[in-house]
């Protein structure tokens, strides 16, 4: 009789770990599927990039400003340039601000000010970057009466300030409490042990934070559409050579640099692929290219940069 | 030699002042409650600004500006504005693509936490965050002439052909497909690639500060690994996963560019999938630069308006979610 129930127990249990066993084998391929099926458009787009814009890439489309359709050859200067002015006064609005919150953050995170600044930063992060846009066009472009670089760079300087917030705020949070506490009981004031103990201490990891909000937002569009609008014949180089011939002082030229509407990589590129010229589709998928290895090389060498780090910090 | 150290003599003026602001305590904690302050009132600024700015179309056109109608007009050039469409278009892009990214996105979640070598985590982990540093314009380009022509067009024929036939469920499928793949199916598979990076990287978060403890005792009751990852872990993260998928939602909502290029850009009285579209986000692209009546460029601002109150409205409830349970998850979490 048990010999009996053993056996039947025994088939039934073999049965049913079959039907298990596939189950657990069929899911967790499954998941490993899926990992490969999303990551396939990220080298098909990286891929597809790199072939059809290498073909176009070459010196003078780094150094000339866009010439007429139609006539052979013509770069995207103003564009690179224009990438370059936005990124450096986002960095300006959006840094100052974005590391002293954090300090706040991470030194008194439960009082009602820290617990108000996370929510709104994770608010802000969430915020649409073409609402942002629209904003910054009703502060800023409306007042003034015309579009510009600054209005542009404020508009990017708001997107950039959460991540700044954020990675800043791990960084610091990552330093040993000894240290400040070496510093206050050496007589260091509060303000002193936090500018030139802690922040060096955790300026490496700071750095790569600011990159990758700077990698981050320079790749923006929508932000600039109405603030920093565009401008084919954006040429710092004239700028300056201009203010210099005609005498005028540093602030002037810096003023005039911001105080027009400015181009960006993002923004040519929106605008030369919905154009019906085959040209200007060829040269949006070069500008596709040059934003991509821009990027692409900085999120690669931060993390490397950040790996290697954590290895020497740990071994 | 010991060098003398100078003091101040008691009652000095710039010792009484050293001594009111603490060293310089007291300025450097205004500098800093100042700055967390900014943030707050710039969350505060931007909605008081789109709502003090859009106030013209709000008065003229009330709740009909966003209730649903079949016969929704957006009418330039009469100065008549009525928002329906793009909200329907925003809504049903981002349902469809948060259908399409979630079983991704908890499949690639669990395979990293859970399933592939140590080694593999890193490099992984790099490749998705990558796919979340591509550049909006970039993805829409690619969309455009690769893979809409390539990829979109054949799947949305085949979806008319089968599912367009059932009665009902039909009409979101309605066709003809337009050849070049420009579609609201598009733009939810744009968006389906790009909000896979955010919620693969929260779930994965949050999988992986479940404590193992969790892992062992469904193990060890004789659950293989997929039932404990199916039975156990993942209900016991669901709140936080929940949290995920509503934060992926949200930039859904708000994604611009990229959307902008494949979907076509047409105000149809269509229901359908299938069909080009608009999204809040894209109606504001294009036509708010060229928006020359005052009425126009209010009602753009109060699409833009309705657009930041629905991300509030989600961040909030997503924070929430994700914050109750990083509350609960004990200190044993794994590294």
């Amino acid at each position: 009789m048990t010999t009996q129930f053993q056996e039947i127990i025994a088939k039934n249990q073999s049965r049913l770990s079959t039907r298990r066993k596939f189950t657990n084998a069929f899911m967790l391929s499954v998941t490993g599927l899926l990992t490969v099926l999303a990551l396939i458009p990220l080298f098909w787009i990286i891929g597809y990039v790199f072939y059809k814009g290498g073909s176009y890439l070459n010196v003078s489309f780094f150094t000339q400003l866009p010439r007429p359709l139609g006539v052979e050859g013509g770069g995207v200067l103003h564009a690179i340039e224009g990438t370059i002015i936005l990124s450096l006064l986002a960095s300006i609005f959006a840094i100052p601000p974005g590391v002293m919150a954090a300090f706040y953050a991470s030194r008194y995170p439960n009082t009602p000010i820290g617990i108000t600044l996370r929510f709104s930063t994770d608010v802000l992060s969430g915020v649409p970057s073409i609402v942002i846009g629209l904003f910054v066009y009703v502060i800023m472009v409306k007042p003034m009466g015309h579009y510009s670089g600054l209005a542009g760079g404020v508009a990017m300087g708001i997107l950039m300030l959460p991540t700044i917030i954020r990675t800043t705020e791990e960084m610091l949070k990552l330093v040993p409490g000894a240290l400040r506490e070496g510093s206050l009981a050496l007589g260091a004031a509060e303000w002193k042990t936090s500018l030139s103990v802690i922040f060096p201490a955790a300026l490496n990891g700071i750095m790569t934070g600011f990159l990758l909000a700077i990698a981050r937002a320079a790749g923006e569009t929508a932000p600039l559409l109405f603030t920093a609008l565009g401008n084919e014949r954006y040429d710092v180089g004239s700028i300056i050579r201009n203010g210099i011939a005609q005498k005028q002082s540093i602030f002037m030229i810096l003023g005039r640099i911001v105080d027009q509407p400015v181009d960006s990589l993002p923004l040519t590129l929106w605008k030369y692929a919905q154009q019906p010229y085959p040209e200007r589709i060829q040269q949006s998928w070069t500008v596709a290219l040059v934003l991509l290895i821009v990027i692409l090389t900085i999120n690669i060498l931060t993390r490397l940069w950040v790996e290697a780090r954590r290895r020497s910090l740990q071994g | 030699m010991i060098k003398q150290i100078k003091t101040l003599p008691q009652g000095h003026w710039r010792k009484r002042l050293d001594e009111t602001i603490r060293h310089g305590d007291i300025p450097w904690q205004i500098i800093l409650i100042a700055a967390s302050i900014l943030v707050m009132i710039l969350v505060i600024s931007i909605g008081m600004m789109l709502w003090n700015e859009s106030g013209d179309a709000r008065n003229m056109f009330g709740w009909r500006f966003l209730t649903p109608t079949s016969d929704a007009s957006w009418d330039p050039v009469n100065d008549h504005f009525e928002a329906w469409p793009f909200i329907y278009g925003t809504l049903l892009t981002s349902l469809a693509s948060i259908v399409m990214a979630v079983p991704i996105s908890l499949g690639i979640a669990i395979f990293m936490s859970e399933l592939c070598p140590e080694w593999l985590r890193l490099p992984l982990n790099w490749l998705v965050e990558l796919l979340a540093a591509i550049p909006s314009v970039v993805y829409g380009l690619w969309g455009i002439f690769i893979f809409l022509p390539v990829v979109v067009t054949p799947v949305g024929n085949f979806l008319f052909e089968t599912i367009g036939k059932i009665p009902l469920i039909g009409a979101l499928f309605a066709g003809p497909m337009p050849e070049s793949g420009v579609s609201r199916l598009g733009a939810a598979f744009i968006l389906t690639i790009m909000i896979v990076p955010t919620i693969t990287a929260v779930t994965r978060d949050v999988l992986l500060s479940i404590p193992n403890s969790q892992r062992e005792a469904s193990l060890a009751l004789g659950a293989t690994k997929w039932e404990s990852i199916w039975q156990v872990l993942l209900p016991y993260g669901n709140s936080g996963i929940l949290g995920a998928v509503i934060l992926g939602l949200g930039r859904a909502l708000g994604e611009t560019m990229a959307v902008t290029m494949v979907i076509g850009n047409s105000i149809e009285g269509t229901l359908s999938l299938l069909r080009p579209g608009y999204t809040m986000a894209s109606i504001i692209a294009n036509e708010f630069a060229e928006a020359v009546s005052k009425l126009h460029s209010q009602a753009l601002i109060e699409v833009g308006l309705v657009l930041f109150f629905m991300t509030l409205l989600l961040n909030i409830v997503a924070r929430f979610l994700v914050w109750r349970v990083a509350r609960r998850i004990p200190t044993e979490a794994r590294g």
